[in-house]
């Protein structure tokens, strides 16, 4: 099996669902790039060249370069799907929902209810997300919480390259839309990714390890930093299952929930602001559901309630760290 | 343009479908028996009826939170829309929409909408669509003054024109958003704006179906022919409120009542198509006739229809979670 990149392998998912099914297409700003200019076409698939290299394979026809204008095209997004086609829109930063979202959660999330059960909406909306790049506060926010919150919707948050292409494939293939999250600080990370196309069902958790001390259960990025923390602790002899529940929505409740059990203290780690985030859920949950099995309180280890920092010092402050996830693992332990 | 006689049946029938559809929904909400919120349409059937006599399945219309008109020029069914707004079951979109967001896919009518300014960049996908798949359909947004306003609809007029989609939008202007005059809130002219955007922009006497009709058929067949977007501003007048329970206080006393007197779209269509001896008073008549009795059943049937079930309060949130 090859190493891919995790831009490498969002691109193969996409060349691969596109040759297979002629309806998918692209849309966003310079997901081609170059349009109508007088250099070279396919300038720079999109800005950190993700779709880098499909505009010569399909067409500006099916890799729509787009104004910048998020309302317009994220709602032609949902509107092309409602009518036929299975559009992979590109919200180049989750940010910039600010300026589109009444089209992804008045319009494409509440078609099919509002409209009794006939609409069908197979939208996917790709954005980038999290801290890490020293882009400031209105180009690294987490933001999954939000879309989270709206049912319609079904949010994915790939943790590495293998991730991202199955659960891309799954989103393209999907009937309803999909917000899915793109970490902007691990295109360059690698893994094992097979050639060939796959899917990762949505809703079903992944259990990166499995230990005995206690669950840590991690969203996107941060389960990579989880992995690392436990790496350490074992060395320490403490044993910590990570679940990557993959989706938030729908979330793996049932996994969630029996990895708690076993382990009777869990830590979430989101890098989301602490406020109703996907740690909150988690916690609540197990709070009415497995209250009984804790041996400990639920531990958060989140993003601060404050906007995300340019400084590199501050910055590096803000992101939640492998060394806290470890701190937090060891309180728990200690203190039980 | 010379319409037949089927076409002119055809548009009376629509028009006064709306007419007596919005006139019983503003009986049955004064007596209290429609829940939440209804916009009605009665004054302005002349630009609904002109603009969807040319469309056919395959075209695709995105409306406004005062859809019902739409809705019916679009061939939605009467008595699911009845249902709806009565919250039934059996409505058209499961009760589970309302007023508001009655929709039928499968009739091109993507949706009334509850959000000022939704509908246009809808209809930027549905024209895409068309394109893509070259179905030959065109997709029509019909927005208000109001909504004219809004980032969504200035956005989409240049998204449509970079794109070169077989686009229309139709701006309905009443007079009034809410309650705020469209001369005050519209800052220069709608004509301007189509100019501004590199499209072709028409203005039309909404009250007079076959002024609509003429102009509406001439953008539609440039859409159709692969020329692009226009914008089509349709100036006339709502009979009721912004809202059902709307007292009206910021219009002149005489204004309604002028307008029903001298600028009836069904009365100024009844007097062209008498005068020229296209139809006849009997037959115009009849079909009033049949209209409110049909108008009258399905809104006794509606509220004697069972409404949904604590079964149907979870589904089709998703096709698949």
């Amino acid at each position: 099996m090859a190493r891919k990149s995790y831009r490498q392998a969002i691109n193969e998912a996409l060349r691969q669902e596109m040759e297979r099914d002629s309806r998918v297409i692209l849309m966003g700003e310079d997901v081609a790039g170059g349009m109508g200019a007088e250099g070279e076409d396919d300038a720079w698939g999109g800005p950190l060249g993700v779709t880098k290299g499909l505009m010569p394979i399909f067409g500006r026809e099916r890799v729509l370069d787009t104004p910048i204008t998020e309302s317009a095209f994220i709602g032609a997004a949902a509107g092309a799907a409602a009518t036929g086609l299975r559009p992979v829109a590109e919200l180049m930063f989750v940010d910039f929902m600010g300026v589109c979202f009444d089209q992804i959660f008045n319009q494409a999330a509440k078609f099919r209810y509002m409209f009794g059960g006939k609409a069908v909406t197979p939208l996917v909306i790709r954005t980038m997300y999290g801290a890490g790049f020293r882009a400031a506060s209105q180009h690294s926010q987490c933001l999954y919480p939000l879309f989270t919150h709206i049912p319609g919707l079904k949010v994915a948050l790939p943790s590495n390259a293998y991730e991202a292409k199955g659960l891309l494939i799954q989103a393209i293939r999907d009937d309803d839309p999909v917000i899915f999250f793109e970490h902007k600080a691990m295109y360059d990370e690698e893994a094992e990714v097979p050639d060939e196309a796959y899917a990762i069902p949505f809703g079903e958790a992944n259990v990166t390890r499995e230990g005995e001390d206690v669950t840590i259960i991690a969203f996107g990025r941060m389960v990579n930093l989880a992995n690392e923390a436990a790496d350490r602790l074992a060395k320490d002899k403490i044993s910590c299952t990570v679940v990557d529940p993959r989706t938030t929505s729908p979330l793996d409740t049932e996994t969630i929930l029996e990895t708690a059990a076993e382990t009777g203290r869990v830590v979430v780690v989101d890098e989301a602001h602490p406020r109703c985030n996907m740690a909150t859920d988690v916690a609540a949950l197990l709070v009415q559901e497995a209250f009984g099995d804790l041996k400990a309180p639920v531990r958060m280890v989140t993003g601060p309630h404050a906007p995300v920092p340019f400084s590199p010092a501050l910055e590096d402050l803000y992101i939640p760290s492998a060394a806290r996830i470890e701190a937090a693992v060891r309180e728990l332990v200690a203190g039980s | 343009m010379q319409l037949s006689r089927d076409e002119l049946v055809r548009a009376y029938r629509t028009m006064r479908t709306i007419r007596a559809f919005e006139d019983r929904v503003h009986e049955e909400f004064s007596a209290g028996n429609i829940p939440g919120f209804v916009h009605l349409y009665a004054g302005e059937e002349a630009s609904a009826a002109g603009f969807c006599l040319h469309l056919e399945d395959r075209d695709n219309i995105a409306s406004t939170h005062r859809g019902h008109g739409h809705s019916i020029a679009k061939g939605c069914d009467v008595r699911g829309m009845m249902h709806e707004i009565f919250g039934r079951k059996e409505g058209l979109c499961g009760g589970k929409g309302g007023s508001m967001h009655i929709a039928d896919l499968e009739k091109g009518m993507m949706g009334a909408n509850g959000i000022v300014g939704g509908g246009p960049p809808l209809i930027c996908g549905a024209a895409l669509s068309a394109k893509y798949l070259k179905t030959g359909g065109v997709a029509i947004a019909f927005v208000g003054d109001g909504a004219s306003n809004q980032g969504t609809t200035l956005e989409s007029y240049n998204l449509a024109k970079v794109w070169n989609l077989p686009a229309i939008f139709v701006v309905e202007d009443n007079g009034y958003a809410e309650s705020t005059a469209s001369a005050w809130s519209v800052g220069g002219s709608q004509l301007d704006r189509a100019k501004g955007f590199g499209m072709p922009g028409h203005q039309v006497d909404g009250h007079d179906f076959f002024a609509v009709h003429e102009v509406a058929g001439e953008v539609i067949a440039r859409a159709r022919a692969g020329e692009g977007p226009s914008l089509v501003h349709v100036k006339f007048s709502r009979y009721y409120g912004h809202f059902e329970g709307d007292a009206m206080t910021y219009r002149a006393s005489d204004e309604i009542p002028r307008l029903r007197k001298d600028r009836d779209c069904l009365e100024l269509f009844r007097k062209r198509v008498l005068e020229a001896a296209l139809l006849e008073e009997s037959e115009l008549d009849g079909i009033d006739e049949e209209i409110n009795s049909h108008v009258a059943q399905v809104t006794d049937e509606a509220k004697a229809a069972p409404m949904p079930t604590e079964r149907d309060l979870l589904t089709d949130v998703y096709m698949r979670y």
